[in-house]
């Protein structure tokens, strides 16, 4: 989707706070907001491109004017009702009509999953469509679905750097369309090529791209 | 907060009134609703939130991509290894899982400078640097990091010459990087552990370089 989270390229956004000791979070409840995502996450009942999605598709004064953790907070309110673990009333009310049947996981064991993590790579033989080297065109994507093509290389034209394997594919992934397993490399931009001849001809982006974003460049 | 004013001399408030956006009491309570839900109807268990929030409050940290660093500086093996194999070489000190399963290390030099962002959303390596701070989840650094890396570099105190080429990393996709600062001049004969101690976050972000140090031992 063409959303307000896709930043890169933007003016007008003010100066970085460098603050080197600035705290990870600014309120307790960024904490819990930060942990109750995870933990609910332990479920198994969406998966990270869902997650992205729903703290991602909303309308962009919302999104721009949220705190970090509050777009996690909407997010998981989102996931929970969306993926049926609590109903729209729970979330109004606060109270819980009934219990899960499935308990989480012994809080014991929250260290050994983390640890554990999830790897979206796949071991999948599917053949690449491109070489290191090879010259690709971003393909110019317009959906109001999920996607991670960032709108400042849609239509413009880099270099295969490394492929990184076969990995599952967000777009169909967010939507449980399936993992659609393909390959995913790192292309190399000119930073002329996404931002004009103004740009240092020293500059280079590199963005992480699927097989299904690309086309062969001439 | 310097070097600020020269740059960006008009919104100075923009980005700070974003991070400041709390401790608005209505969304602790929201939070504390939810959570309390959520707890009630057994879908969460309150000891698993405060262990999440401990591993990354206390446990996981800048400290372990330090430890990477000081490793790769001093060992040509395992440097070697960690270039070609990002995940397994961090994964021998321990440090995998969430954020951090498939990784890649870009490496600094005199002629190359890399960066890392997610102009979508705040993708991180967690395993070696915790969460992020809160300006590399900002607008302002995302919205900047690609268009205008050597004037984002330069409000963080970076300069970087003309002739050296600037590689940023856009992590849109589930790979996580780290950047193997440059090794600060005067720092030979160092040990390992002094040397991680050198090694901050931002350096492994790539916005700052490590600093040599005030003076010889």
């Amino acid at each position: 989707m063409n959303g307000a989270h896709d930043m890169g390229g933007m003016h007008g956004m003010g100066p970085i706070d460098t603050d080197p000791d600035d705290p990870l979070f600014h309120a307790e409840w960024e904490k819990r907001a930060f942990a109750i995502t995870l933990a609910l996450g332990f479920h198994g009942r969406w998966n990270i491109d869902t997650s992205r999605h729903a703290r991602e598709n909303r309308h962009p004064v919302d999104y721009l004017s949220s705190s970090y953790y509050e777009l996690w907070l909407k997010g998981v309110e989102r996931l929970a009702v969306d993926s049926g673990m609590i109903s729209p009333e729970e979330l109004v009310t606060g109270k819980p009509a009934d219990v899960a049947t499935t308990p989480p996981p012994d809080p014991a064991r929250v260290a050994a999953i983390l640890a554990k993590g999830a790897s979206a790579k796949l071991d999948a033989d599917v053949p690449a469509r491109f070489q290191a080297g090879a010259r690709v065109r971003a393909l110019d994507i317009t959906t109001s679905g999920h996607t991670r093509v960032p709108r400042y290389c849609r239509g413009r034209i880099g270099t295969i750097d490394r492929d990184h394997g076969v990995y599952v594919f967000p777009d169909t992934h967010a939507h449980g369309l399936g993992k659609k397993p393909q390959h995913c490399y790192s292309v190399r931009f000119n930073g002329r090529d996404l931002w004009g001849n103004a740009a240092p001809g020293n500059d280079a982006i590199y963005v992480d791209l699927w097989d299904d974003y690309l086309e062969a460049a001439p | 907060m310097t070097g600020h004013d020269h740059i960006h001399d008009h919104h100075h408030g923009n980005g700070h009134e974003h991070r400041h956006a709390a401790p608005a009491s209505p969304m602790a309570e929201r939070v504390k609703s939810l959570e309390a839900l959520l707890v009630a109807k057994k879908l969460v268990d309150p000891d698993s939130l405060n262990a999440l929030i401990d591993t990354y409050e206390h446990k996981v940290g800048p400290r372990n991509g330090a430890k990477v660093v000081a490793r790769a500086w001093v060992d040509p093996a395992y440097k070697e290894r960690l270039m070609r194999g990002a995940t397994a070489a961090i994964a021998e000190f321990g440090f995998t899982g969430r954020q951090g399963e498939d990784m890649v290390v870009v490496e600094n030099t005199p002629a190359v400078h890399n960066m890392v962002v997610c102009t979508l959303c705040s993708c991180y390596p967690w395993p070696v640097l915790g969460l992020p701070p809160v300006w590399y989840k900002s607008a302002p650094y995302r919205s900047r990091a690609v268009m205008d890396p050597r004037g984002v570099l330069r409000e963080f105190g970076t300069f970087i010459g003309d002739d050296v080429e600037v590689r940023v990393w856009d992590s849109t996709a589930e790979l996580r990087y780290l950047v193997l600062p440059e090794r600060p001049a005067g720092t030979e004969g160092f040990s390992e552990e002094r040397l991680a101690e050198m090694v901050t976050r931002d350096s492994m972000i790539g916005v700052t370089r490590v600093k040599a140090p005030e003076s010889a031992p």
